[in-house]
């Protein structure tokens, strides 16, 4: 039962159109204030977008718009024929399936083994009697260690993610969201807790392996060439609003005044 | 212009604290004035303490030897301790998990935690000596008394701190397993479980210690196990059997307290 529906799934996101249309999107967690102020932008299909910004300016709340971790107050996303925004509770459950998610924290449940955490990837699958005793399928568990496999984790499956460094703990969280079998990657701020050298890595690894799957990623980061350097397009945010949308190369200082604000900062 | 400011507030705190002194001082007054009644009110002489401290080595002279002749009768009733506290205990810790998810005021909406917490409020209201009265008087003598009650109190203690634990969890991990489209359900058992169940164990394990030690009260005021043996020894003058029954009580406590410290170990 549940394997023919899991292979439609698959014939589904074969199929489907990968594109994500955001329209005069607006929240305010006090009335009055808008925190993203009516944006509207496309993200395409197969791209990796970038979104830049001063922090306090929306990003964590644009993305947490997209898969309702955050309810918009109003405003429509589209995403697979569906608007999400729309959606409640056994629909919505249905739709985040497919929407993997990175976090600055890495937010894996510190107490569960790197297995458990990646195999928490499905649990919009099994029922709680299974999760409760981890009876996850064998195709999971396998697809699980090909995963760790993928982003060099297989010898840590069974330690605690509390053992973990940043970087490990990062890769972990990947391996988790890309156990949703995504349709579209999100990553809030994924770098930021990182040192220089494995920001670089981890971008790569979310990119290739987004690019290998043919799905779109949009990424919040702060650090402004990590975002030239792997996205294919950059969206400026301030105060709610997308003040640039182009790609890496066409950036300039202008544009990153328009985006931060005063120019001292700039070397 | 800052020295100024540091004299005024130096002023007005010196203002604040001398208006204060005098108050205080007459608290101390009125709290001594109160002890030396209730002391004038005992009758507390020099004599009757003397004679006091006689009668208190004499008791303590006839607690020793301890007699365990009547050891059937102690393991009886020690037995019967040990059952009620383990099964008190099982069935509050099986109670207080539900109720204190129910409590816990970051995954309930607010209505039920009212309803919850109102339920916790209510088994931590009373003594456990005195919800065994009450159920000695609706169900009779007997262990099921005392079982009763000390599931009240169980129930008063590991569900209220087992819902505050729940309060403090990290909602960053509640966030990640959100977006994975799980079910509430599995929210609880993957998201938030396992970030409470070493607490968890902690109290529950906490408890039952306390629960073996409440269960060789209980049965003072008929509501099974040993304590009703020690108190119809007392009553008796068998002071020696008395000492029996304490020293096994402490004993038993002991391997209790050894025990958990192997569960701990075990959970952390």
């Amino acid at each position: 039962m549940s394997q023919t529906s899991d292979h439609q799934d698959q014939v589904k996101i074969q199929n489907m159109n990968r594109q994500l249309v955001i329209k005069n999107l607006r929240k305010e967690y006090v009335p009055g204030a808008r925190v993203l102020d009516d944006l509207t932008v496309t993200m395409h299909a197969k791209d990796i977008t970038a979104v830049i910004g001063p922090s306090g300016t929306g990003k964590s709340t644009l993305i947490r718009c997209i898969n309702r971790l955050i309810d918009p107050t109003s405003g429509e996303i589209y995403f697979d024929g569906k608007d999400l925004s729309k959606l409640h509770g056994k629909q919505l459950r249905i739709a985040r399936r497919h929407i993997g998610m990175v976090f600055q924290e890495y937010n894996l449940v510190e107490r569960l083994t790197v297995m458990e955490n990646v195999l928490s990837g499905r649990l919009g699958y099994v029922s709680a009697w299974r999760a409760w005793l981890r009876k996850f399928s064998t195709e999971d568990i396998s697809a699980a260690f090909s995963l760790l496999e993928q982003v060099g984790m297989a010898d840590f499956a069974s330690q605690r993610a509390d053992a973990l460094s940043g970087g490990q703990r990062q890769r972990v969280s990947i391996a988790r969201s890309l156990m949703q079998s995504p349709t579209i990657l999100l990553a809030d701020e994924p770098t930021s807790s990182l040192d220089p050298k494995t920001s670089v890595e981890i971008l790569e690894l979310m990119v290739n392996q987004a690019k290998s799957r043919e799905i779109p990623v949009i990424i919040n980061i702060h650090d402004v060439s990590l975002a030239q350097r792997f996205a294919d397009r950059i969206l400026g945010m301030s105060n709610g609003k997308i003040v640039f949308d182009g790609a890496p190369a066409e950036l300039n200082d202008e544009h990153l005044k328009v985006i931060y604000g005063g120019e001292s900062w700039l070397t | 212009m800052v020295d100024l400011n540091i004299s005024q507030n130096r002023a007005q705190s010196r203002q604040y604290f001398g208006r204060c002194n005098w108050l205080v001082i007459l608290c101390w007054l009125i709290l001594f004035l109160y002890l030396s009644y209730v002391f004038s009110l005992f009758e507390l002489t020099t004599e009757r303490f003397l004679i006091g401290l006689d009668n208190g080595a004499k008791f303590l002279g006839r607690m020793i030897p301890p007699n365990f002749s009547r050891h059937e009768l102690l393991i009886e009733g020690l037995v019967e301790s040990l059952q009620i506290g383990i099964i008190a205990t099982a069935a509050g810790v099986l109670l207080s998990l539900p109720l204190g998810f129910l409590a816990a005021r970051n995954l309930m909406p607010i209505w039920v935690t009212w309803f919850a917490r109102g339920i916790i409020v209510l088994c931590r209201s009373f003594h456990p000596v005195i919800v065994a009265i009450l159920f000695v008087k609706a169900v009779g003598f007997g262990a099921l008394a005392g079982v009763l009650a000390l599931i009240v109190a169980s129930i008063g203690f590991i569900a209220k701190l087992f819902a505050e634990a729940v309060e403090e969890i990290s909602l960053k991990q509640i966030e990640a397993i959100r977006s994975t489209g799980a079910s509430f359900s599995n929210i609880i058992l993957i998201g938030v479980l396992p970030q409470v169940m070493g607490r968890f164990i902690g109290f529950a394990s906490y408890q039952l210690d306390s629960n073996l030690r409440n269960s060789t009260m209980v049965g003072l005021v008929g509501a099974g196990g040993i304590g009703g043996t020690l108190f119809a020894a007392f009553q008796r003058f068998d002071y020696d059997f008395v000492a029996a029954i304490l020293l096994s009580i402490v004993a038993v406590i002991m391997v209790g307290e050894g025990i958990n410290n192997v569960v701990r170990r075990i959970y952390r």
